[in-house]
């Protein structure tokens, strides 16, 4: 895990971008640390809040030299509602950065990045890495509306192989990420898959990818009450090294995950043969 | 008086702690995680996750759900057991210095003497919190802290078994009729000490599903919204010690502590120590701020010491 730091951030630009906001924040000492695929967390309010949670955002880009660090935050509630309305000058308690980074090989690989809506955010700067490393890159970039997709230009500034996918066809194609996964894979001969989104979405890419002969690395997005370890809320069935599952923290443990070691099926639920199961009364 | 002449050494079973804050129960892990934010030794004393004879996988998400200023909590006592925390994580915490308060659990009565007889001569480990009070259990008809005879063998037990010099603390929950007829039993069983509260049972409904948000159903409620919950038990624990129909043991508060103003208000209620929980999620770095406000709201008021400001709010009225 990375070794986080917590400070009063002052926002330093605050600009839709679709249905998001993006926010940078001066943090000059997290900026260096960070990797893709790290997140970070905003308290909501200040220290009187009645919103105590921090909320977890992926980091969109880290700039060591400017010492600022960008988050893209969409409005789900009342909390992302008050952070959505920062303005520049405001100070937000900042804490990142957070989590594991998606392991990127040293050699040059061809590798398939897959967003469901602003999932997208940490995977530029992990493309800008691939191909750093003398890898190729390619993106499937899909939401709901053209309006939630986020990076279309960015992701064409870095590859001409990218495909958007709308489910109600306001952009690209009409359909899903996965409805164009397997194609895409072959297209690239992609042999690494790294895919950021909802659940269900993780899961039908790492099944397909699987079936290809992929590896495929999935960021998940489990609600989270502290973001650094110690709540304990964040957990979903992961299978250990040792071949033994766990409820593992997708903070720490995670939010990067091999996507096989996911037990994406039972998530929600505690299956028989995890570690501990039986204390809880659960029978096989 | 300046506040950093003012005197926050706090006694601790036959010890004498630096401070009387810790970490509640639950909110802080093993430590490992919270010691990027602060330095472990700096605190009077860790509490860790409440520990049991063999892992547990803890129950299935969603695990929690945000309240108005507080959550609630629904994780099931996940843990890797006793032998994995002897073994993994106590060394760790010794070699950084910290004192650690272990809080210990079972289903049964014997697995909380098991996990107790196996601190004793543990490197760290200052005292046994015995968790009676977690409403997370399998079965939530039966938390022992509900009926004073399973609280007093429990208790009892715990403290046949364990280091003479480890004082036992027995942690309360706020959901019962009488806390200190549960205290009282407590007390008379052998505690050295008695933590106060627990989380208070809660539920919320998911607008979207319209089902219960947590997949446990109910959960613990935390946080400043049952602050007030905390500071009444204390004081009513309290009082009964003063008018000696309790024995007089130190009350270990917890319950929404924010800030050292929410500390001082425990330390006049009746509190010996206070306990950060779920404050440490919204900021993890609370403590050593708490400690600074807490000799700053002492200072203001002419204390010299913290251990003056105990129980303060029960004087006498004066004309």
């Amino acid at each position: 895990m990375a070794h986080p730091v917590q400070t009063e951030a002052e926002v330093v630009e605050s600009t839709p971008v679709g249905a998001y906001r993006r926010l940078v924040l001066r943090a000059p000492e997290a900026a260096p640390r960070v990797r893709p695929g790290h997140f970070a967390t905003l308290a909501v309010g200040g220290s009187g809040s009645s919103m105590l949670l921090r909320r977890a955002f992926s980091i969109h880009r880290a700039d060591p030299a400017a010492g600022t660090v960008e988050l893209i935050i969409a409005e789900h509630g009342p909390g992302t509602r008050e952070l959505v309305r920062s303005r520049v000058g405001d100070r937000l308690s900042l804490i990142a950065p957070l989590g594991t980074p998606f392991p990127v090989p040293e050699g040059p690989v061809s590798a398939l990045l897959v967003a469901g809506g602003y999932g997208s955010a940490p995977l530029f700067g992990l493309a800008e890495q691939i191909k750093r490393r003398g890898g190729q890159v390619g993106f499937i970039l899909g939401a709901a509306t053209g309006a939630r997709l986020f990076g279309v230009e960015q992701a064409r500034a870095l590859t001409q192989d990218v495909l958007v996918v709308t489910e109600d066809g306001s952009a690209g194609l009409t359909g899903r990420v996965t409805d164009v996964l397997a194609q895409a894979i072959k297209a690239i001969d992609a042999t690494v898959v790294h895919a950021c989104g909802p659940m269900p979405m993780l899961r039908a890419v790492t099944s397909i990818a699987e079936e290809l002969g992929a590896r495929c690395w999935t960021a998940v997005e489990e609600s989270m009450a502290c973001g650094v370890g110690i709540c304990m809320t964040c957990v979903l069935p992961v299978v250990g090294e040792d071949g033994v599952s766990r409820f593992v923290r997708s903070c720490t443990d995670g939010p990067v995950f091999d996507g096989a070691k996911v037990r994406w099926a039972d998530i929600g639920i505690v299956p028989a043969d995890l570690e501990g199961a039986a204390a809880m009364g659960v029978k096989a | 008086m300046e506040p950093q002449q003012v005197d926050l050494t706090a006694p601790f079973g036959g010890r004498t702690l630096p401070n009387p804050l810790t970490t509640a129960s639950g909110c802080a892990g093993y430590g490992r995680e919270l010691a990027k934010f602060v330095p472990l030794d700096e605190l009077g004393s860790v509490t860790t996750k409440t520990i049991m004879p063999y892992p547990r996988s803890g129950r299935a998400t969603p695990r929690m759900a945000e309240t108005p200023s507080g959550m609630l909590n629904s994780i099931g006592l996940q843990g890797a057991g006793v032998g994995h925390f002897v073994r993994n994580e106590l060394p760790w915490l010794a070699e950084r210095g910290a004192r650690v308060l272990v809080s210990v659990a079972g289903e049964r009565l014997e697995e909380f003497a098991e996990v107790a007889e196996q601190l004793n001569g543990q490197p760290g480990v200052i005292g046994i919190e015995v968790n009676i009070s977690c409403p997370n259990v399998a079965d939530r008809g039966l938390v022992f802290a509900c009926n004073p005879a399973t609280s007093y063998d429990v208790v009892r037990a715990v403290r046949r078994v364990a280091d003479a010099e480890l004082p036992v603390y027995a942690k309360l929950s706020p959901d019962v009729t009488s806390i200190t007829e549960i205290a009282a039993a407590c007390v008379q069983a052998g505690a050295d000490g008695l933590s106060m509260i627990n989380t208070t049972l809660g539920l919320a409904i998911d607008p979207v599903t319209m089902r219960p948000a947590l997949a446990g159903t109910t959960g613990g409620l935390s946080g400043p919204a049952i602050r007030p919950i905390a500071v009444r038990c204390v004081h009513q624990v309290h009082a009964e010690m003063l008018a000696g129909r309790i024995p007089a043991v130190p009350i270990l508060a917890m319950g929404g502590l924010r800030t050292g103003l929410d500390a001082l208000e425990f330390a006049l209620a009746g509190a010996s120590g206070v306990a950060v929980g779920t404050t440490l999620f919204n900021d993890p770095a609370a403590p050593l701020r708490i400690l600074d406000e807490l000799r700053t709201e002492l200072a203001a008021r002419g204390f010299a010491k913290f251990t003056d400001a105990v129980g303060y709010a029960h004087r006498p009225a004066t004309t």
